[in-house]
């Protein structure tokens, strides 16, 4: 089972430092600690447990170090930044291994854009070395790119020209969209494998900053200073993420459990059940009780579990291809919480919380599972709540006619609109409704009130709803139905009715390059016999069947 | 509203005690009552009739008789009784359990299957509502009536099924099997069998000896299903079918008696004198059995059939009397012939099994259609009459599948547009052939009165005499 726990003492592959108000994280792969065995990690290339620890440190920088501004990301290795993902690793592995690194990679580099514009936390990628393929990708989701000009070191997307295959983290989105480069350009750039070297990669826009050798580590500090003054970080006391309580359950009915959240597997039917309680008992209404709990904080502490479980799911349960999203407690207790939530939002730890369960929200809008949300009696999908219902592919509300008490409620809260967008930029709600104004301002005028099954249905919030005597068969027929249709079908059509409305940069990436690298990574001409991709680093050369496609 | 289900519905599936069925029912019984209200038997409501009830499934109480004004009917929902550990029989799950729920993966297909079979229940009664009035007897009234209420029935089975095992989904095509109407342009039947009308006895005789024939094989075929509840259910369909298999072909048979009876005693075989003498001559007959039988043959779809083959790997459809056949039931290496056109030939040509179920299905159909012919054929026979009847050729009047765009004779060769337009008032009924038959139908209502065209039958029901009031008019 692989797991993404991990702490700085535990690292092999980063190192952390802080100097006031910028942080260093610097690249030194360990080749032979590659996560799995087969490969070695050279020249700076990464996998899966290399980026794990990447996406831990963001996470201890945007909570133990409220100090920090601007996070600085350079090599520890000579003259080489980094080389990308490694290839053996990509050539040994499964498809599924494949997507899920680069899904999750994907969702690292976006974290680093999300903080930088929700947060204020600041990136300056310092390329000191080659930067080649994922490399240069990883300094694309940076703020800034400063380059070494030591008229050798070059930056390159070699991934078309050497290896069949896309620059499929963000790269060629990126390119256009980010840096504003000119297609033209970008279509050369691509097609280059040894890349350009920083005159050229300053003028055509693909670095910010350049500096000769001597000066280049002065540029860096200069560059991070100025970064740093455009943050709102307050500095002060940090909250310490300590280790998550998870038991891990191997059985055939495995799982894995946590204080908040629960992760129910059914290895026979496929299925796994999702449950997130709510907060119980007096909870924090004042900041300094807040920031004492910490990481115990009812939304911290189940945003963190929540995210996790997902990436274990995703990781460890490729073939539990249906996700019941189910919620425990009291309404009224999610509600409060979604009004705090609102009332600090402003304060570093509450707006970090929030992004947290923003970008957790959003690993389930692009997990490659059918999602169906449970809104059966005891539930609580109100505001937060109600987020995961709407993420789900489709709810199920049980209707209880003659029982007020009994009857399970939805509600909305201002945290439906807006406080949690998905990564088209768009709310849930709204997203559902294709961005259409009079669906969502009903919704919005229905806010705070307990909305039964046909209520809910009124306002176009839930899918279906059964009552008591059809309940259990219609959802056990759904959830068969369900999981008996293919898995490849089903991913493809999820992903397409999920992001209604706008597009944005993130959408392009996880929508278009996404899809089309994951084409190509099953195309014999990537990862046939004969394809770029296997035959890479043997010294043969690649055959391609010439049909485009 | 408080009911005592037993009594009202006779029933063998423990409707007492299944709250999700009792809600179904009582909001669907009122629809059906007012469907056969409105589209049921004309005119009939207060008419008593010597009915056979089924009120359970043992020998003793599947035969009920007794008078019953039709609304009163108690339509009851019976399974044959269930098979310790049933195993399905064939496909891609044979040897595992049969199962008792329906499988998520196979919803939409198995109700499908079940909207389909159950859209003909209510059908065939819309087309025969008006016959009432035209009956040759009260001896053949009473056995329409028995057809109708056996088909509701049988709708009330499928219905039961819908109910039972496919929650709201199920509920809203139960309510849709009573809104369709057989022959409404805007609304009709699913199949196009059952949009065509039933004016008359002959065609009433026909639809039941041939048309309920495919019900028949349809029945037997989903009787082998892999999901239990529907095999029980048209396992128990099937004992009553054979009742309306009977009236069709004692019908015609007593028609054939008639006329050939006419034909001895006046020495004619000349239509147009035994038409004038009120029987209906040997070939028009004949035409009617071409049309009956070739829009029949349709119904088992086309020869070659991918929705047929993926019934029968999942389990849902099997042959029939698929377990008694001796092979390994899987079919994914066995083949069937299926004919085939070339040029203006018809040769036959084997394809995979599995693809031709459906015309497996249509020739095991025609071997039993074939049976009842040869029973017929006896009574000419008998009387020394040389004509004998024939089933055309399986590509005769055609309009689904490999046939569907031609033109073939009855005895099988291909022929052109024209000398179809030229020869086929031979073959087919004509307007003049049904309006004559038309012109004969009269009500003959006095007990042991039988119409002219018609012979009395060897025996009556339930041992009753031939002149036994079947029914009561008040």
């Amino acid at each position: 089972m692989i797991t993404y726990d991990t702490d700085p003492s535990r690292y092999a592959h980063w190192r952390l430092t802080f100097d006031g108000p910028v942080a260093t994280l610097t690249l030194d792969i360990q080749e032979d600690r590659g996560i799995l065995p087969g490969y070695k990690l050279k020249l700076n290339s990464y996998d899966l447990g290399v980026d794990m620890e990447l996406h831990d440190a963001v996470q201890r920088i945007r909570f133990e170090h409220p100090e920090v501004k601007c996070v600085v990301i350079t090599s520890g290795k000579a003259r080489m930044f980094c080389s990308g993902a490694n290839i053996y690793m990509l050539g040994l592995s499964t498809h599924a291994w494949k997507v899920n690194f680069c899904k999750f990679t994907n969702e690292t580099r976006n974290g680093l854009e999300d903080s930088s514009e929700h947060s204020g936390l600041k990136f300056l990628a310092a390329l000191n070395g080659a930067t080649a393929g994922g490399g240069y990708e990883m300094a694309l989701a940076c703020d800034e790119i400063a380059m070494i000009d030591d008229r050798s070191t070059a930056v390159s997307l070699p991934e078309v020209p050497l290896l069949g295959v896309l620059p499929g983290t963000g790269g060629l989105t990126r390119l256009v969209d980010k840096r504003k480069m000119r297609r033209d350009l970008a279509d050369v750039f691509c097609t280059t494998s040894e890349g350009v070297r920083a005159e050229r990669a300053q003028e055509w826009k693909l670095v910010d900053h350049i500096a000769k050798p001597q000066q280049f580590a002065e540029l860096v500090k200069t560059r991070a200073a100025e970064l740093a003054k455009q943050s709102d970080r307050p500095g002060g006391q940090g909250i310490a993420l300590t280790p998550l309580k998870r038991k891990d359950d191997e059985g055939t009915k495995g799982g894995y459990h946590y204080t908040h959240v629960d992760v129910g597997i059914d290895r026979d039917t496929r299925v796994a059940t999702l449950t997130v309680s709510a907060p119980t008992g007096r909870q924090p209404d004042e900041l300094e009780e807040i920031l004492t709990q910490g990481a115990r904080w009812w939304p911290l502490a189940m945003a963190r579990e929540l995210d996790d479980a997902i990436l274990m799911l995703r990781t460890n349960d490729l073939d539990i291809g249906l996700w019941q999203l189910k919620t425990r407690g009291d309404l009224a207790a999610v509600l409060e919480a979604d009004a705090i939530l609102q009332k600090f939002k402003d304060n570093w730890f509450v707006r970090e919380t929030i992004g947290m369960l923003r970008r957790a929200l959003r690993r389930l809008d692009v997990s490659s599972r059918s999602m169906f949300a449970m809104l059966d009696e005891g539930s609580c999908f109100g505001g937060l709540f109600l987020e995961l219902a709407l993420a789900a592919d489709r709810s199920f509300m049980l209707k209880v006619d003659d029982d007020f008490a009994r009857a399970p409620k939805i509600a909305l809260s201002e945290a439906n609109f807006g406080l949690y967008p998905m990564n088209n930029g768009l709310s849930r709600i709204a997203t559902r409704f294709a961005d259409e104004t009079a669906p969502v301002t009903a919704a919005r005028a229905a806010i705070g009130k307990h909305l039964q099954a046909d209520q809910a249905a009124e306002l176009g919030l839930v899918t279906f709803t059964p009552d008591e005597l059809d309940w259990d068969e219609e959802l056990r027929i759904a959830c068969e139905e369900r999981t008996a249709l293919s898995p490849d079908a089903l991913t493809g059509m999820e992903a397409s009715l999920r992001f209604a409305g706008s597009e944005t940069m993130d959408t392009r990436i996880f929508g278009r390059l996404t899809a089309w690298q994951n084409w190509i990574f099953n195309r014999p001409n990537a990862v046939g016999e004969t394809g770029a991709l296997k035959v890479y680093g043997t010294g043969a050369k690649a055959k391609f069947n010439w049909e485009r496609v | 509203m408080s009911i005592d289900y037993s009594e009202k519905i006779p029933n063998n599936v423990d409707l007492s005690s299944n709250k999700t069925l009792q809600r179904a029912l009582e909001h669907w019984q009122p629809g059906f009552l007012n469907w056969w209200g409105e589209m049921g038997p004309d005119n009939t409501s207060q008419a008593e009739v010597y009915l056979r009830t089924a009120i359970s499934v043992d020998p003793k109480g599947w035969a009920h008789f007794d008078y019953v004004k039709m609304p009163d009917y108690r339509w009851g929902i019976f399974l044959a009784p269930q098979e310790a550990e049933r195993k399905i029989n064939f496909g891609e799950y044979m040897g595992q359990p049969a199962w008792q729920e329906v499988p998520g993966e196979y919803r939409s297909t198995l109700r499908r299957i079940i909207v389909t079979q159950g859209d003909t229940e209510p059908a065939s009664v819309e087309q025969q509502r008006h016959l009432g009035m035209t009956c040759p007897s009260l001896y053949d009234m009473r056995n329409l009536f028995q057809v109708n209420v056996e088909e509701g029935r049988h709708l009330w089975a499928m219905v039961y099924l819908l109910h039972a095992h496919f929650g709201r989904d199920g509920r809203e095509e139960g309510e849709a099997l009573l809104e369709r109407r057989s022959g409404d342009a805007d609304n009709p039947r699913i199949l196009t069998a059952f949009n065509e009308k039933t004016p008359d006895w002959l065609s009433f005789f026909m639809f039941t000896f041939i048309t309920d024939r495919d019900g028949k094989f349809q029945l037997a075929a989903l009787a082998e299903s892999g999901f239990d509840p529907l095999a029980r259910t048209c396992k128990f369909m099937l004992t009553e079918e054979a009742h309306h298999l009977f009236v069709g072909e004692s019908g015609i048979s007593r028609i054939i008696q008639r006329t050939c009876e006419m034909m001895v005693q006046h020495k004619t075989d000349d239509p147009a004198k035994l038409r004038a003498m009120g029987v209906i001559d040997l070939p028009t007959l004949q035409k009617y059995l071409n049309f009956h039988y070739s829009v029949t043959s349709d119904l088992y779809g086309a020869e070659i059939s991918s929705n047929a083959a993926s019934f029968y790997t999942n389990g849902l459809k099997g042959r029939y009397e698929e377990t008694k056949l001796g092979d390994d039931h899987r079919l994914d290496a066995s083949e069937y012939p299926v004919l085939e056109v070339v040029g203006d030939k018809i040769v036959a040509r084997q394809v995979p099994a599995l693809t031709a179920l459906n015309e497996r299905l249509r020739d095991d159909w025609v071997k039993d259609v074939q049976g009842g012919i040869d029973r017929w054929n006896r009574v000419p026979e008998k009387l020394g009459i040389p004509f004998r009847f024939t089933l055309p050729h399986k590509g005769f009047h055609r309009k689904i599948g490999i046939f569907g765009e031609l033109h073939l004779s009855p005895e099988g060769k291909v022929i052109s547009e024209a000398e179809w337009t030229h020869k086929h008032r031979d073959w087919l009924p004509t307007e003049e052939d049904r309006a004559f038959v038309q012109s004969l139908m009269g009500r003959v209502a006095e007990p042991g009165k039988f119409a002219n065209w018609i012979s009395p039958p060897a025996r009556g029901i339930n041992s009753q005499p031939i002149d036994f009031e079947y029914v009561r008019f008040n």
